[in-house]
Parts: C-alpha cells; sequence; structure tokens
C-alpha cells in the first residue's frame, strides 16, 4: 500500500514535482495542437490532389497520348468494382487574352464533365456549375459559344479579407484564345509550313477552385472533343493521355488498382502487333497518391521533418524530468535509507519512484491533452477573433489554401501522445531511481545525522 | 538465556582521500536474548559503525555476525531485507520518520513494507490495531493522524520506536537515541526502553553518554576500534 501512498504524497506534496508536470503538460499540449493541425493540413491537401482526379489513373506522360482507349473504357464500364471511367486529354498551350497583351503558358486538360465529375470530385471545385457540372462548358450569358473553365487564379479575381474570392452572381464574359501544338501519334508536328499550331477562341464559363496553387494558377479545362483536335488526338484512331476511374464503394485502392493494371497488361498484349501499339507501352497504371507523388511527396516530407522535430522536444522533457527526479531524489536519501531499514527492497525502491515518475506522466499528459484539445476546440474562434480585433490571421487564406484550421483531433493519436508522455516521464526517472536505491542505508543515514 | 547475536572478528576501515582509517578492529562479544546492552564510545569510535552492522546496513571488512546462529554475510540480498524488516528494528539519533506519511503511517511502515499491496489489504486490520496500540502505550493516541513535523522531538523518537517495534523484531538496535533530546524527554525515552526491556525485549543502544550507558545491564566500552 505504501508503494501507492508513498509516490502519491511525494507527488502531492513536492512542489518542484509541478515543474516537471508543467514540463510533461507543455510538451503534450504543444504535440497535440501542431500534430492536429498539421495532420489535418496534410489530409486536406492529399484530399484535393484526390478532388480532380480519380482512384485509379491509366495514363502515358506522352503528349502524344495512346490510342484504343476506348476499347479500354468498355472494359473497364463492364466491370462491378468501376463506377465510373472517363477519358482525359491533357497536354500544354498558351492562353491568351485577346486586348490585354496577356498571355501565358498553361496545361490543359480536355473532359467530358459528366463523366469527369462521375469519377472525380471536379463538380466541387466549380463555383457556378456546382449542381449541374454537365454544362460546366456553357457559358450562361451565351450558351452557344465555346466555354472552357479556367483555375482560379487565372483570371484576376479579389479576395475579401478572409481570403474568400469574391463572385458575381453570374460568369463575366470574358474572351480567352488558346494556342496548341497539334501532334501527330508519331510525335510530330501535325500541320506543316506556317500553320503549325492550333487556335481556338474560348469563353470563360467558369473556374475551379481546387485549393491546390499549381492547379489554379495553370489549369485551363476544355470540352474533351474540342481538346483532342486541338492536340491533334482526335482521328479515325482517337487518342487520349490518360482514363480516370473511380471505384464501387468497398473496393480498396490496392485491389482496386491491381486489377484495372492486370487488365491493362492483358489488353496491351493483345493488341501489341496492332498499329499504334508502341504507344501502349508507356502507359502506367497508378493510384491517385502515386500519380499526384510529385505534389504530396514534399508535404509528406514536411510532416516527417516534425515528427523528427517532436522526437527532440520528447528528448527535452524526458530530460526536463531527469533533472527534476535526480533533484527530487538527492532531497529524499534519507527516506531511501529509512525505508531501507524496515526491510525494502532495491526493486520496490526503483518501483517507488518509477510510479511517483508515472504520476507525473500521467496527470502532465492528461492536463496538457485536456488544455490541447479545449485550444483546438476553440482555434477557429480564436483565429476569427484575432482577425476581426487585428486584422491577423494564423494562416493567411490568400496563401493558404484552408478554409477552417483543422482541428479534428484524432482520439488515438491523442493516446499514443498521451502514452508516450508517461513512458518519457518513466524514462526521465529511471537512472536517478536506479541510483537512489543503490545507496547504501547506512552511507546516506549517517550523512544526515552530521 | 540463549545467545542471540554474535560478533566474531570484525573489521572495518574506510578511506578517506588516500588515508585509510581503520574503524573498527577484531571486534568479539556477544549478546544473549533479553539483554539490554549499551554500546558507549567517544565520536569517531566505531559505535555507530558498529550498530549497522550488526542490523545488517552495512558489511565488515572481515569477520562475521550471526544473529541466532546464522551467519548474516551468507544472507542474499531478498533474506537480509526479510531479516531487516523483521528481525530487527532501529531507532535512529535524528528518527528518520518519513515527512510525507502521518504518525500511523510512519508506524504502520515496517508492516507495509513486508505485504504485497493485495496482502496489505487482507492484513492491514490487524496491523492498524497494533499499531495503534502501540502508540497508545508510547502516549501517543491522540497523534495518529499528525504528520512528524507537527510532533516534539520526543514523540518522534517514541514514534520511531513503536516503527521499529511494529513487526516485533527480535533485536532492537538504538543509535543514540537520546542524543537530539533534552535530558527530561531523554530519560523519558530510556524509561521507554527500560520498559520495553522488561517486557523481554533484547536492546542494543549505542551512546556516548556514560550515564545514559548505566541504565543497561551491559556496557561494551569502544575506544580507537576496540574493546576496551
Amino acid at each position: 500500500m505504501y508503494k501507492l501512498i508513498l509516490p502519491t504524497r511525494y507527488f502531492l506534496k513536492r512542489r518542484i514535482t509541478y515543474l516537471a508536470v508543467v514540463a510533461v503538460a507543455l510538451c503534450v499540449f504543444i504535440v497535440v495542437v501542431v500534430m492536429t493541425v498539421m495532420n489535418g493540413l496534410v489530409s486536406e491537401f492529399k484530399g484535393k490532389n484526390h478532388d480532380f482526379v480519380g482512384d485509379c489513373i491509366v495514363s502515358t506522360e506522352s503528349l502524344v497520348g495512346f490510342a484504343y482507349y476506348e476499347d479500354f473504357l468498355k472494359q473497364l464500364e463492364k466491370q462491378e468494382f468501376v463506377q465510373a471511367a472517363t477519358p482525359v486529354v491533357k497536354g500544354f498551350g498558351l492562353l491568351t487574352q485577346p486586348g490585354t497583351g496577356r498571355n501565358i503558358g498553361v496545361e490543359i486538360m480536355g473532359i467530358e464533365p459528366a463523366g469527369f465529375c462521375e469519377a472525380t470530385k471536379f463538380a466541387q471545385t466549380l463555383y457556378y456549375h456546382k449542381e449541374n457540372p454537365s454544362d460546366a462548358f456553357t457559358p450562361t450569358y451565351n450558351p452557344t459559344l465555346a466555354g472552357c473553365v479556367v483555375g482560379i487564379d487565372m483570371i484576376s479575381r479579389s479576395r475579401d479579407r478572409s481570403g474568400k474570392y469574391y463572385h458575381s452572381s453570374e460568369p463575366m464574359r470574358i474572351e480567352l484564345m488558346v494556342t496548341c501544338f497539334p501532334l501527330t501519334a508519331k510525335g510530330a508536328l501535325a500541320k506543316a509550313a506556317t500553320d503549325l499550331v492550333n487556335s481556338k477562341t474560348i469563353y470563360y464559363s467558369d473556374d475551379s477552385h481546387t485549393g491546390l496553387v499549381k492547379v489554379d494558377a495553370r489549369m485551363v479545362y476544355l470540352p474533351f472533343e474540342l481538346a483532342g483536335e486541338l492536340f491533334g488526338m482526335a482521328g479515325a484512331t482517337p487518342r487520349a493521355s490518360a482514363i480516370h476511374i473511380k471505384f464501387a464503394d468497398g473496393t480498396s485502392l490496392k485491389t482496386g488498382v491491381g486489377r484495372v493494371a492486370k487488365m491493362w497488361k492483358v489488353f496491351a498484349a493483345a493488341r501489341a502487333n496492332q498499329k499504334y501499339a508502341n504507344l501502349l507501352k508507356n502507359v502506367t497504371v497508378q493510384s491517385w497518391p502515386d500519380y499526384r507523388r510529385s505534389s504530396i511527396a514534399p508535404m509528406e516530407k514536411e510532416q516527417m521533418m516534425l515528427i523528427l522535430l517532436f522526437g527532440m522536444l520528447g528528448i527535452i522533457t524526458v530530460f526536463i524530468i531527469f533533472v527534476v527526479f535526480y533533484m527530487i531524489i538527492s532531497h529524499k536519501t534519507k527516506d531511501i535509507g529509512t525505508l531501507k531499514s524496515v526491510g525494502v527492497s532495491r526493486a520496490v525502491i526503483v518501483q517507488l519512484f518509477l510510479t511517483f515518475a508515472a504520476l507525473v506522466g500521467l496527470v502532465g499528459a492528461g492536463i496538457g491533452a485536456g488544455a490541447g484539445c479545449g485550444f483546438l476546440v476553440k482555434i477557429n474562434d480564436m483565429e476569427d477573433w484575432l482577425f476581426e480585433r487585428f486584422g491577423w490571421q494564423l494562416w493567411d487564406r490568400t496563401v493558404y489554401a484552408i478554409g477552417e484550421i483543422p482541428n479534428d483531433i484524432k482520439w488515438e493519436v491523442l493516446a499514443v501522445i498521451m502514452a508516450t508522455a508517461v513512458l518519457a516521464a518513466l524514462a526521465g526517472a529511471f537512472l536517478p531511481s536506479v541510483r537512489a536505491s543503490g545507496q547504501r542505508p547506512v552511507e546516506v543515514l549517517q550523512v544526515n545525522q552530521l | 538465556m540463549s545467545e542471540m547475536l554474535k560478533a566474531s572478528g570484525l573489521f572495518k576501515s574506510y578511506k578517506m582521500g588516500q588515508t585509510k582509517i581503520e574503524v573498527l578492529k577484531c571486534l568479539d562479544f556477544s549478546v544473549r536474548a533479553g539483554q539490554f546492552v549499551a554500546i558507549v564510545g567517544a565520536s569517531g569510535s566505531g559505535k555507530s559503525t558498529l550498530l549497522h552492522i550488526l542490523g545488517a546496513l552495512d558489511e565488515p571488512d572481515a569477520g562475521s555476525v550471526q544473529f541466532e546462529g546464522k551467519r548474516l554475510d551468507k544472507f542474499r540480498a531478498g533474506e537480509l531485507n526479510r531479516f531487516r524488516n523483521k528481525m530487527v528494528g532501529f531507532v535512529f539519533q535524528f528518527y528518520h520518520l518519513l515527512d510525507e506519511l502521518n504518525v500511523l503511517e510512519n508506524v504502520m511502515l515496517p508492516a507495509m513494507a513486508q505485504s504485497s499491496t493485495i496482502g496489505w489489504l487482507r492484513r492491514r486490520i490487524g496491523a492498524k490495531k497494533h499499531a495503534k496500540s502501540l502508540l497508545e502505550r508510547f502516549g501517543l493516541a491522540d497523534r495518529i493522524g499528525h504528520k512528524p513535523y507537527q510532533l516534539s522531538g520526543g514523540e518522534r523518537q517514541r514514534v520511531a520506536i513503536a516503527r521499529a517495534l511494529m513487526n516485533k523484531p527480535a533485536l532492537l538496535l538504538a543509535d543514540e537515541p537520546t542524543g537530539n533530546l533534552d535530558s527530561e524527554t531523554g530519560n523519558g525515552i530510556l524509561g521507554v526502553l527500560e520498559e520495553l526491556n522488561n517486557d523481554g525485549q533484547t536492546i542494543v543502544m549505542v551512546t556516548h553518554d556514560d550515564r545514559i550507558a548505566q541504565r543497561a545491564h551491559n556496557v561494551i566500552r569502544l575506544a580507537d576500534g576496540k574493546i576496551v
């Protein structure tokens, strides 16, 4: 019983203990808050990368594209694990705003809006056609014109103080000209002499806000047929750059991608002797995280760096606990001598101080976790208050494409952080405890008598 | 009376820097059950060291201590802990009560130390009763909830004696039990020890004061590490 009573009394009576509790609580607080916010940002960022691509992408890096995509689409549509599949044409071009002298290099995606919105969450990124994405390329001011959807940052658009974009009730009439190089299946320019490029006047019909700066500032979406013509992919044997696939509910990403890859292997082998078979060789089947790897990887690296920094924070906590326990135990040598004189073993003395450390860890972790959760629950209210009072925003919404600061507390993460804090407290107390248990009672008691 | 404690050829030395100080030099003596023995000597004569060796808190460089015929140096760590817990009770000059525990808890400490948590739950009522009876005997019945710092020196020493007697040890070892008390309080403590000895308790007491030593049945006088 004294194994519980004594550590509890040490914990309650020694003021220096509060220092250790505060150290643990602060560390837990910081880790809980930053991990929750960072994890939220990373998962939100990953989600945004998934919004405009399918679960699985059959694609080629070649600007020429690959043929027979329609046949493969038909095969995919028969599969029970495929909910939707849609072709995409991809390439690069020049976007000019006549009369302004403004022109920029852009990435062009040719999509079938209805199919693409079934295979991806593209509809959610639109502003005017969220509810009717199949009309995304129909300018409301003149439905007969060829429309386009542009990344939201490509149209000069002002924002409010909180970073939200202003939109008029109807899309403005903006005339744009897109210029592309059409390529043959062999990769040569499709047109000879002076007529080397394809140009087309298009009209702004909507904008897409994915929340990814590189996408929103560089991407133009065109109707699939139009993009095919502009890139020279339409014709007797039409070509596409990619097929985006959405899996049916209950199909895991790994299983689905594996099955599509297997199907593609058989499909490509069956056409090995056909015309344009060489284009099929460069086609890859990837899951969306692999397809967007170049965008996601830096963020994951940052997350890893953060975990390393927290590891260092953990070491500092262990050191603080070590110092505090070293001090506490050096003041408790008399007790250790007394306990040994009544027959308490070395192991039990270690156990007493480790129980004390566990109490420090548990209470510190509890306070830190409680404060962290409370802070996270109110973090957006606090940020709003700061913004309203002082015009200061934690994350400038004109730079960071986030709505609210992520504050979704993952209980399993919280449990791991708290358990780690208790372990850190035990680790910090271990050496001083072992040292204390090894003290010879006669030395301790005699010294105290002097 | 049977022989309870026997010290044979005890040597003990300490190193202070380069100098080796011989504290005990070939001591031989024995204590019979029921005796009240006083070890007397000047400061630094090695009497406290001897007491600690007798109670297995320290080890001699050479020689041995036998308790009821068993050599302490042959005991394993667990056996030594049990010996200190059940066979001997220590009373120190500075009481060495645990500040975090109240009087009753301090007295019950040796009983708690010998039990597991579950074992203690089973026997705590009996132990509490025994601890209270000891405190009543020493006139501390109204002090059981007090913390050591709320007690006088004499009261603290009586609590320390009650703690030493909690597990009904065969041998009580007292190291200058009155050394930190005024003469009146010290006399009271000696009275308690005499009373215990009259009830059959074997006591070995260390003191530097000849007058106090006269209250014991046997006096072992130490000088320069030897019995004189």
